[in-house]
């Protein structure tokens, strides 16, 4: 076992389960848009509910893609330059939904609002599923010679894997927001989003069961086993939880199933990150794929400092905005007018 | 179809448009900390009225630099994994350390900004803005770091072919990266700065134009105001003319600073990278003499139809060692001498592809170089003019009402975005055949470097990378027209784009004083105090 190398698979898996857990809602929030067809304070509300922490939550992906990058290299860029297209999908998605968020209330018109929430809504699908498939796929494995490129063209990772790994996330990410938004908001939109986590999170969070499910069948130990108990009871929990109007609660709980059920798929892969599905003997793995000794004793001084200022600040962030959101306190839309005289003519 | 050539295209299209974003975002920053820290301790609305203003235009700009950074760490894994797995041991630790250590800083402190407005106590919502922007100039750092050990590797040893960091301090002490940082941070600042001077000489003009502002017969303004356009008071004349004078003197000083570090930049080069300095002055045959202006076919290979039509004699020399006299090599003299250290043929590899065993052709494509040299430092010049200029010309309280000269400032804005933008094309042209550049003199680690040929990834197909350059160029296009008509309503709103209480001074509806029966009238008495300071 090598000591370092382990710390760092144990740092990037954390630092992918966090970004679920943070940006799940936001992703989710982005979707539900979508569907959301009722008024625009409505849609400000659910808007404004992630508007404070979006952007910090996004830094965790930034970072998990860096520290790959820089703990194991050789996943980074098997992984990547093998997800070609998926990941060209999600920045090209990540884009559109950064943007939606800041401009979507600059202008003023129906159309311009229209459009804008449909490009955060799709971009935000667009990302999710892209990041599920791209980590379903880091899990199940991808056609990479020994040298650790892809073979089989550019549609070679789209797999019934990738299908349900995109699901998943997505999935995930419209129960994750629903209950997040009955926690943070009140009037119709919480009572809505409660509805929509007693009635479709049964179907939502199946994929992301179900991935959980093959990993443990094809690589299960009874730690890993313990820890999809865990995230059953979990998940139950977060239920019941929700359809008692006990939000908090069910927000602990389905915080709880993602940890513990995102947690067995990585504990049940290691050491290997990417499986060869051409031969195992082509398995990139936490000892063939990492950095130096030295590389990863540098990241760790950096992460050890680094990481709990973040988790210190960040949730400062969540202190301050922790209160409820309602209508009434959004201000109303604002119409920005040209600070010029009017024509000689019209005066 | 040749990945080499369109990955290449790629990076360049997606980096110039990422650097057009990012150091407005990082000149812009400090100069909207600076106005609120003048308000929080003068209490002057003057200055609440100037951080609102151009925090909104920079909040427009600086999202896109956030959506479009993601790009630049996707595709270093999508279409370089080659030049990945070479150097992920020592370039991956500062694009990670720019995460934990400054972006996150960042995003999550302008969060709060923006989000804080009377929320939080006035210094604690200050100090948030402050450490937002330490965190983006805390950010170029790292990744100058990470392309500065491209232009001279460091603190690494080669292990089986393949440098292994072993020894960060080096890496970020780097003398490289630390003349680019300070060359990169000061011309981050002409931006911001200019861009400042630019609009709010647009302001002052459209006062004039609308009758508000005029000046006596001794050519002092005399304000006015117009009550009937939002914000157009007589505080407003003083938004601008503060935003001006500060904005003038940072351009002005930040092009000194920016002609300080490039002249270091420029010495340490003509050590490290002769050859791209070569290139940069069409200096075929060694000599002394700086060009002001080669003609001929500068991309011909043997240099020879190259003809010097001015040359100042020493100045070469001066740029590159301060003296008048010392001879700098030229391109003649310089390719075989590389050809002796890296070979005159790339190495019968499968990683290079079709190229393998091909001819190196070590001179950067001259036209590029030699341009984007002269067009940096031009355009720099131009913008500091016209600085100094404005500094002048407001000295009397105003601008003239010359629509010809508020065009000019307008258009000014561009000048020192164009310096950048050709400051980097030349610097990252300028070191092709190589992405990562062998130092001949060894202040850099010998023998550590990559050619660009090698570096691509094997896996991926021409038809791929055309589909996500034609998808983020279509993408890029689009909403660099949404960025600049965006700023462009917010410009000509003046500050009550930003304020929309200066449209109606009560707060709320003018003339509503809510319906007391309905809580949810946002104008309801007791509701006033919860609305939020701004939301999307």
């Amino acid at each position: 076992m090598e000591l370092l190398p382990t710390v760092w698979f144990i740092a990037i898996a954390a630092l992918w389960i966090v970004y679920l857990l943070l940006e799940g809602f936001d992703l989710g929030v982005g979707m539900l848009l979508l569907f959301s067809t009722r008024s625009d304070k409505q849609r400000r509300l659910m808007l404004n509910a992630i508007g404070p922490v979006w952007d910090g939550n996004e830094v965790w992906l930034i970072t998990a893609g860096a520290a790959t990058f820089a703990a194991f290299p050789f996943w980074y860029a098997s992984l990547f330059s093998a997800l070609y297209i998926p990941l060209t999908i999600v920045l090209v998605s990540l884009i559109f939904r950064a943007v939606a968020i800041e401009y979507r209330g600059k202008g003023s018109s129906d159309t311009w609002r229209m459009w804008w929430d449909r490009a955060l809504g799709l971009g935000s699908l667009g990302s999710a599923f892209g990041i599920g498939a791209a980590l379903a796929l880091t899990t199940t494995g991808l056609p990479i010679d020994a040298n650790g490129d892809r073979v089989g063209g550019a549609f070679a990772w789209f797999t019934p894997y990738a299908v349900l790994g995109g699901l998943a996330v997505v999935g995930f990410s419209l129960v994750h927001a629903s209950v997040f938004l009955g926690l943070k908001t009140d009037g119709e939109v919480r009572a809505r989003a409660r509805n929509f986590v007693v009635h479709w999170s049964p179907v939502a969070l199946l994929p992301i069961v179900a991935w959980v499910l093959i990993i443990q069948f094809q690589h299960g130990t009874v730690i890993t086993w313990a820890l999809v108990v865990v995230a059953v009871v979990a998940v139950v929990f977060a239920w019941i939880s929700a359809r008692a109007g006990r939000e908090g609660w069910a927000f602990v709980g389905i915080a709880a199933f993602l940890l513990a059920g995102a947690s067995s798929i990585f504990a049940a892969v290691y050491p290997v990150v990417l499986p060869s599905t051409l031969n195992p003997a082509f398995d990139l793995t936490i000892s063939n794929a990492a950095s130096g000794e030295y590389t990863l004793g540098v990241m760790t001084v950096v992460a050890g400092f680094g990481l709990p200022l973040v988790f210190l600040y960040q949730g400062w962030t969540y202190w301050v905005f922790r209160n409820r959101l309602s209508e009434h306190h959004l201000p109303e839309a604002h119409t920005v007018k040209p600070a010029v005289a009017p024509p000689v003519s019209a005066r | 179809m040749d990945p080499l050539e369109i990955a290449r295209w790629q990076f360049g299209v997606t980096t110039v448009y990422h650097f057009i974003m990012v150091p407005l975002t990082i000149g812009l920053g400090p100069v909207v900390a600076l106005m609120q820290t003048q308000w929080v301790r003068t209490g002057d609305e003057k200055w609440l009225r100037m951080t609102k203003f151009w925090g909104k235009l920079y909040l427009i700009n600086f999202i896109m630099g956030v959506a479009t950074g993601l790009v630049q760490e996707f595709q270093f894994g999508m279409a370089w994994s080659e030049y990945s797995r070479f150097v992920g041991d020592v370039f991956g630790a500062p694009l990670a350390m720019e995460g934990l250590l400054a972006f996150f800083f960042e995003s999550v402190f302008l969060g709060l900004w923006i989000f804080g407005w009377s929320r939080l106590p006035k210094k604690i919502h200050l100090a948030t803005l402050w450490i937002a922007v330490a965190g983006s100039v805390v950010s170029a750092f790292f990744i100058i770091v990470a392309n500065s050990w491209m232009q001279h590797p460091v603190g690494v040893e080669l292990v089986d072919g393949r440098p292994v960091m072993n020894d960060i301090w080096a890496v970020l002490t780097n003398n490289t990266a630390l003349a680019a940082y300070s060359h990169t941070i000061m011309g981050a600042l002409a931006v911001g700065a200019g861009f400042v001077v630019g609009i709010s000489w647009y302001q002052l003009w459209q006062r004039r134009r609308d009758g508000i502002d005029s000046v006596d017969a001794a050519g002092r303004v005399v304000v006015g105001e117009n009550a009937s356009i939002p914000g157009r008071d007589r505080k407003d004349h003083s938004v601008w003319l503060t935003s001006i004078r500060i904005a003038a003197v940072i351009a002005i000083v930040g092009f000194g600073g920016v002609a300080i570090t490039g002249d270091v930049q420029a010495k340490l080069m003509f050590d490290q990278q002769p050859l791209k300095m070569a290139a940069a002055e069409a200096a075929c045959q060694d000599g002394t003499s700086f060009s002001v202006l080669s003609i001929g076919n500068l991309g011909s290979q043997n240099c020879d139809d190259v003809v010097g039509i001015i040359e100042i004699p020493g100045i070469l020399s001066f740029l590159a060692h301060g003296d008048f006299d010392t001879e700098i090599k030229g391109v003649n003299t310089l390719i075989p001498e590389y050809q002796e250290l890296y070979g005159t043929n790339l190495p019968d590899d499968p990683l290079y592809g079709e190229r393998a065993g091909m001819e190196i052709n070590y001179l950067p494509i001259m036209e590029v170089t030699y341009w984007g040299f002269r067009l940096m430092i031009g355009f720099g010049m131009l913008a500091a003019a016209f600085a100094a200029l404005t500094l002048w010309i407001v000295r009397k309280g105003t601008v003239p009402r010359s629509k010809f000269l508020m065009g000019t400032a307008l258009l000014s804005i561009a000048a020192p975005f164009g310096a950048n933008i050709a400051g980097w094309v030349f610097t990252e042209m300028g070191r092709q055949p190589f992405v990562v550049v062998p130092n001949p003199n060894p202040s850099g680690v010998d023998g550590v470097f990559m050619f660009t040929a090698a570096a691509v990834s094997p896996g991926v197909s021409g038809e791929e990378i055309i589909f996500s350059l034609a998808s983020l160029a279509l993408v890029y296009a689009l909403l660099l027209v949404f960025e600049v008509r965006l700023l462009i309503k917010y410009v000509r709103g003046g500050v009550a784009s930003a304020m929309p209480e200066l449209g109606h001074p009560e707060g709320g509806d003018p003339g509503n004083s809510g319906d007391p029966d309905n809580p949810n009238d946002p104008n309801h008495p007791d509701r006033r105090d919860d609305v939020l300071a701004f939301a999307y």
